[in-house]
C-alpha cells in the first residue's frame, strides 16, 4: 500500500464550515419567500389610505440608501480581512515558534480570541477604544464607530487564521523538514521556501469561510448605529412611517443581498477544496 | 580586485586519500532510555562505498543520520573531513554541503517542479547565480535519467524516479560524502534497479557514499567495505567477501542465512 504522505485532516482546518453547506436551493427558497413577502406587503398597503405607496415602491426607493449601507459592509469585511490575516499570521507563527518566550503568549492569544463571543469583543472594542488618538504635536487621528467595529471583528478571526496557520504547518510531514535540513537550508528558509508555500493552498479554503463568517457578522455593528445595510435598511422603515409590513420584505431583502454576495465565494470554496483533495 | 577564493568544489576534493574522509568513534545514542547506538566506530577513506547491513531496529538508519548531524549523539565523536560534528557549535551549513543525504520516503518538495527541486537548495542557500545552477541541476537531471522531466511535479513520477531527483537534489550542492538511508524501501521490485544503477554510477565516479540497504546483491556487487550492525553495535566488518562468504560472528551468519 502506497503511503499517502500529504494528506490533510480537513477537522484541523476548517472550524466552521458555512460554505460548504450552502446551496443554491437555499437562495432559491430565499427569493420565493422574499416575493411572497412583497406581494402580501403590496396587498396589505393597497387595503389602507390611498396615499400609502406600495411595498414594493417603498424597497424600490430606499434600496440606493440600503445599498450604500452594504458597501460599508464589503469595506469593513476587506479591512477586517486583511487585519485579520496579517495579525493571525503574525499569531500564527509565533505560535510554531520553537522558543516559549514566542509561543506561549501567541497560544494565550490564539485561544482567548477564538474562544470569546464576537459581540463581547465588539462591546470590548467599542468602549475601551478613544474616539481618537492624539499625538503629541500632532492632529488628533479619529477613530470612528465603524472603524472601531472593523477591528473589532478582525480580531476573533485573527485568533482563527492564526490557528489555521498552525494546523497546516503541523501537517506537513515530517520529512519535508528534515531533506530540508539535510539540504542546509535554515529553519527560517525552510518555513520561507518550503512549508508555507505548501500551506497556502491549504489554507485558502477555510480563510475563506472565515471571511464569509466576518462578513455575515458585519450587521453586528448596527448596535453601534453605524450606518451599514442592517441600520440603512431600519432608518429607511422608519421614514417610510414604520408600517409593520414591511418588516418582512426589507428582512429578507437583506438576507438575498448577503446570498448573493456570498454564494459565489461558497461555491468557489468548495471547488477549491475539491480540487486540493484531489491534487494531494 | 582581490577575491575570496571560491569555497566550492575544489576546496573540498583536496581532502587527502589516506586519511579518513568520515570517521565515527564510540558513538553512544538513545532515545529516552533505549540505547539505539552503544559504542560505533567506523572509518570511510574518500571514494569508498561502505555498506551497512543488519536486522531492522538495530541502529542502522540512526548510525547513517548521526553522520550529518541530523540527530545529534551522546557521546563520542564523529567527524567528516575533519570538522566535528558532535559539537554544540557546529556550522551546520558546512556540514551539510560536504554529505548529502537520501531517504527511503523521497521526502521531495510537492509544490515544486523537479528542476526547482533540483535548483533550490544551491539557490536560495548558498546563493549561487541562478544561470550557473540552471546549467547544473540539468546536468543533474540528465544523469539521473530524467531528461524531458524537468517540468514535472514528484506526484506525477514514479517511485523510482523520484527517488533519482532526491539524488539529483543532493548532488546539486556538490557534497564530497552520499548517504543513502533505506533508499531502495518504499520502491516497487521493478524500479529498485534503475535507483542502483544511478547509485551505482556515482560509485564508479568516485563518490564515497555509504549505504544503509538490504539489498545484499547490491552490497556485495558494489561495495567496498561492509558492516554489519546488531542492537546498536558493530558486530563484523570486512570486505564483501568475507562478509558474504566467510562471516566469523553467529548473527552475522544467522542473519545472512535468514536474508539471503
Amino acid at each position: 500500500m502506497s503511503r499517502r504522505p500529504f494528506q490533510l485532516d480537513p477537522r484541523l482546518l476548517v472550524s466552521g464550515r458555512v460554505l460548504s453547506a450552502l446551496d443554491w436551493r437555499h437562495g432559491a427558497a430565499l427569493l420565493v419567500m422574499f416575493a411572497a413577502s412583497l406581494t402580501f406587503a403590496s396587498a396589505q398597503s393597497a387595503a389602507a389610505p390611498p396615499a400609502t405607496p406600495s411595498a414594493l415602491a417603498t424597497l424600490a426607493t430606499w434600496t440606493p440608501h440600503i445599498l450604500r449601507g452594504f458597501v460599508l459592509n464589503l469595506v469593513m469585511s476587506f479591512l477586517a480581512m486583511a487585519l485579520a490575516t496579517v495579525l493571525g499570521i503574525g499569531l500564527g507563527l509565533m505560535q510554531i515558534s520553537p522558543g516559549r518566550l514566542l509561543r506561549l503568549p501567541a497560544r494565550f492569544f490564539t485561544l482567548l480570541l477564538r474562544n470569546s463571543p464576537w459581540l463581547v469583543i465588539l462591546f470590548a472594542i467599542m468602549y475601551l477604544l478613544p474616539i481618537e488618538i492624539r499625538i503629541p504635536g500632532g492632529k488628533p487621528i479619529e477613530f470612528p464607530d465603524w472603524l472601531k467595529a472593523t477591528l473589532a471583528f478582525s480580531l476573533p478571526v485573527a485568533g482563527n487564521v492564526s490557528e489555521i496557520l498552525r494546523g497546516a504547518v503541523n501537517s506537513i510531514p515530517t520529512g519535508q523538514w528534515e531533506s530540508a535540513d539535510g539540504l542546509a537550508f535554515t529553519r527560517a528558509q525552510t518555513l520561507r521556501w518550503i512549508i508555507l508555500p505548501q500551506c497556502i493552498r491549504r489554507a485558502i479554503p477555510p480563510w475563506m469561510n472565515w471571511y464569509a463568517l466576518l462578513t455575515l457578522s458585519t450587521p453586528m455593528a448596527s448596535i453601534f448605529s453605524v450606518h451599514e445595510a442592517v441600520w440603512n435598511a431600519q432608518s429607511s422603515m422608519e421614514a417610510a412611517g414604520a408600517r409593520p409590513e414591511l418588516l418582512l420584505p426589507f428582512y429578507l431583502f437583506l438576507l438575498c443581498l448577503f446570498f448573493i454576495y456570498i454564494y459565489p465565494i461558497a461555491i468557489c470554496t468548495r471547488k477549491l477544496e475539491r480540487k486540493y483533495a484531489v491534487a494531494t | 580586485m582581490l577575491l575570496p577564493p571560491e569555497p566550492s568544489v575544489t576546496e573540498h576534493r583536496s581532502w587527502p586519500d589516506e586519511s579518513p574522509i568520515v570517521s565515527l568513534k564510540d558513538v553512544h545514542k538513545s532515545f529516552g532510555s533505549f540505547e539505539v547506538l552503544r559504542g560505533v566506530s567506523m572509518d570511510v577513506r574518500k571514494g569508498e562505498i561502505v555498506c551497512i547491513i543488519g536486522p531492522s531496529g538495530s541502529g542502522k538508519s540512526t548510525l547513517i543520520r548521526c553522520i550529518n548531524g541530523l540527530t545529534p549523539i551522546h557521546q563520542g565523536s564523529i567527524t567528516v573531513e575533519g570538522q566535528e560534528v558532535n559539537d554544540a557549535k557546529l556550522d551546520k551549513l558546512s556540514l551539510r554541503r560536504k554529505v548529502g543525504i537520501v531517504f527511503q520516503q523521497y521526502n521531495l518538495f510537492p509544490h515544486k517542479t523537479v528542476l526547482e527541486n533540483v535548483m533550490m537548495a544551491p539557490l536560495k542557500v548558498l546563493r549561487e547565480p541562478k544561470a550557473e545552477v540552471e546549467a547544473r541541476a540539468r546536468a543533474l537531471i540528465a544523469k539521473v535519467r530524467l531528461t524531458g522531466k524537468e517540468d514535472a511535479y514528484p506526484g506525477q513520477l514514479s517511485g523510482g524516479q523520484q527517488q533519482r531527483v532526491a539524488i539529483a537534489r543532493s548532488l546539486a550542492m556538490r557534497p564530497d560524502v552520499m548517504l543513502f538511508d533505506e533508499v531502495t524501501a518504499a520502491l516497487d521490485p521493478e524500479t529498485v534497479k534503475e535507483v542502483l544503477v544511478t547509485i551505482k554510477e556515482l560509485a564508479t565516479e568516485g563518490m564515497t557514499c555509504i549505504l544503509v540497504t538490504h539489498e545484499m546483491g547490491f552490497a556485495r556487487e558494489v561495495a567496498d567495505h561492509v558492516y554489519f550492525t546488531d542492537r546498536g553495535v558493530i558486530v563484523e566488518h570486512g570486505s564483501p567477501a568475507q562478509i558474504f562468504g566467510a562471516a566469523q560472528d553467529p548473527r552475522t551468519r544467522q542473519f545472512l542465512s535468514q536474508i539471503l
